[in-house]
C-alpha cells in the first residue's frame, strides 16, 4: 500500500498541559501516540484505537476528544491537557481525590478519560444532573466499577458539601 | 496490522481556497480528513486506501450555521457538538437535534462532522434520514465553482455517491418549513450509549381537519443507503390517523426496503422493526392530532 514515498517528519507546536512542546514527527501520527512515546505522558491509554471506550480522552482546546482519532498535524498550534497537567502543586485535582474516595477506580485503564470526561462536563455543565453525567461519560467504558461510584465521584467533586 | 504513518501524507491547508487548489491540482488524489472518526478508525487497522490526506478540520468557512428566513445554512464542517448547541437546530429541527445527540460519545460528538457523516455514507448514520425528511440540499464546491444537489439525490449505491473528483460538501441547506410538523425520531440499538443503529427512523407528519396533508418518513440500516418511504408516504395521504391506517402503513414497509444479516442484526428483525417503527409513528400523529 505504500504508493508514496516515505514522508518526511515534520515540527508540529502545541502546547501541553500549559508547557509550549514541540515535537518531530509524521503529520499522520496519532496524538495518542506523540503524548504517549514523544513526550512520556502516558496517562493517556490505547483500549480499543478506535473511538469507542474513552480510555485515550484528552482535552483538545478545551474540547473532549479520543486521541487515538486525532492525527498529530491537525493538532498544530493546539492546547492539550492530558491527566498529569490535572494536578497542580503535587495537590490532587478535586475530581480525582473524589475518584479515590468514591473507589471509582479499579484497574484504572479507563480512569484518565474518565476523569477527562467529567472536566469537560463539569466545564459544561458545573452542577449537572445524574443523567447529564451518565451521557457526559457515556463515551467512556469501565470494566470493572460498574460505573457508580464513577458517577457518584462526579457529583461529590462538583457538589463537596451534599450527602449521599 | 496497524497501518504506518510513514506512508501517509496529511497537509493541512489554512483556507477552504487552498484545499480545492490542491484537490483540482490532482484530482481524486487527495482525500478529505475532518474529524476522523471514520478515516481514522480504518487507518488504525490498516485499511485507509487513500494514502494522500488534506485536513479540512475547523476551516472557518466549514465551520459555520448561517440562518436566513427561508432557510439554514450549515457549513459542512459543523460537528455534532455544533448542532446539539444552536437554538434553531434544536426548535426548528429536532430530528436532527437528537440525531446528534444520539451519535457517538461526547468525544465523537466534538469531532464528527454531518458532512463527513454524508460523504461516509454509511447507511446507518443516524443524521442521515433526518437530513432526508427535512429536505436538504448540498451546495458542493470545487476550484471550479459551485453547483446544488438535493440531498435525496446525493447517495447512490452503498457508499457510492455524487461528489465528482476534487469536489466537497460545502454547505447542508435546511429549509425552515417544518417547525409546526409532528416530529418523530427513535434508534434502536444494543443500547443507548455508542451503539451503531439496527434501525433508526426519522418522521414528520402535519394534520389538518383530522387527515394527514403532510407525511415524510426516512429510515437507516434498512438498505444500502438512507431510504425515503414514497409508497407509505403517499399511502398515509388524506386519510386519518389511527390504528387501522397504522396497520395498513406497517405492511408497505417491508415492499420498500432491502435490509441485510450482518454482524448487528437480521433481515428478520429489521424487517419487523422498520414496520413497528412507522406503525408507532402513524399513532403517534394520531394521538397528538387529537390533543390539538
Amino acid at each position: 500500500m505504500a504508493l508514496i514515498p516515505e514522508t518526511a517528519k515534520q515540527t508540529i507546536e502545541l502546547r501541553v498541559n500549559g508547557l509550549p512542546r514541540s515535537v518531530l514527527v509524521r503529520p499522520m501520527e496519532r496524538l495518542l501516540d506523540v503524548l504517549r512515546h514523544e513526550l512520556g505522558l502516558t496517562g493517556a491509554k490505547e483500549g480499543c484505537g478506535e473511538g469507542e471506550c474513552g480510555s485515550c480522552s484528552v482535552l483538545l482546546d478545551g474540547q473532549l476528544v479520543n486521541s487515538c482519532l486525532v492525527p498529530i498535524a491537525q493538532a498544530h498550534g493546539s492546547s492539550v491537557l492530558t491527566i498529569e497537567g490535572l494536578t497542580a502543586d503535587k495537590r490532587l485535582h478535586p475530581l480525582q481525590q473524589a475518584f479515590l474516595s468514591c473507589n471509582g477506580a479499579q484497574c484504572g485503564i479507563c480512569t484518565p478519560g474518565m476523569i477527562l470526561a467529567a472536566v469537560h462536563l463539569l466545564n459544561k455543565h458545573p452542577e449537572p444532573t445524574l443523567a447529564e453525567i451518565r451521557e457526559g461519560l457515556s463515551g467512556n467504558l469501565c470494566r470493572c466499577t460498574g460505573y457508580s461510584q464513577i458517577f457518584e465521584a462526579i457529583r461529590q467533586a462538583a457538589n463537596p458539601g451534599a450527602s449521599e | 496490522m496497524r497501518a504506518d504513518p510513514s506512508h501517509y501524507e496529511l497537509v493541512a491547508p489554512q483556507n477552504l481556497e487552498a484545499v480545492l487548489a490542491l484537490m483540482d491540482r490532482e484530482p481524486g488524489a487527495w482525500t478529505p480528513i475532518a474529524g476522523g472518526t471514520d478515516l481514522m478508525v480504518l487507518y488504525a487497522a490498516g485499511k485507509l486506501p487513500a494514502c494522500k490526506l488534506v485536513s479540512i478540520w475547523n476551516l472557518p468557512e466549514l465551520r459555520q450555521i448561517e440562518v436566513l428566513p427561508e432557510e439554514i445554512r450549515m457549513g459542512a464542517g459543523c460537528t455534532y457538538t455544533d448542532l446539539r448547541t444552536n437554538d434553531i437546530i434544536a426548535r426548528e429541527f429536532p430530528l436532527l437535534a437528537s440525531a446528534a445527540a444520539w451519535t457517538g460519545g461526547i468525544a465523537n460528538q466534538n469531532r464528527g462532522t454531518v458532512g463527513g457523516n454524508i460523504v461516509n455514507a454509511s447507511p446507518a448514520a443516524d443524521s442521515l434520514p433526518a437530513l432526508l425528511v427535512y429536505e436538504a440540499s448540498l451546495t458542493l464546491v470545487s476550484a471550479r465553482g459551485e453547483r446544488k444537489l438535493p440531498y435525496g439525490q446525493f447517495h447512490q449505491a452503498y457508499k457510492r455517491h455524487a461528489l465528482q473528483p476534487g469536489e466537497l460538501i460545502r454547505t447542508i441547506r435546511l429549509p425552515r418549513r417544518f417547525s409546526g410538523y409532528f416530529s418523530y425520531a427513535r434508534k434502536v440499538g444494543a443500547r443507548r450509549a455508542q451503539a451503531i443503529a439496527k434501525v433508526c427512523i426519522a418522521a414528520l407528519g402535519k394534520v389538518e381537519g383530522g387527515k394527514i396533508v403532510d407525511a415524510r418518513i426516512a429510515l437507516g440500516s434498512v438498505a444500502p443507503v438512507p431510504l425515503r418511504l414514497g409508497d407509505t408516504e403517499e399511502a398515509l395521504l388524506g386519510k386519518n390517523p389511527e390504528r387501522e391506517l397504522a396497520t395498513l402503513a406497517a405492511q408497505t414497509v417491508a415492499r420498500q426496503i432491502q435490509p441485510i444479516d450482518d454482524i448487528r442484526s437480521t433481515v428478520r428483525y429489521r424487517t419487523a422493526v422498520a414496520a413497528n417503527l412507522v406503525a408507532e409513528f402513524v399513532e403517534a400523529l394520531g394521538s397528538q392530532a387529537g390533543r390539538e
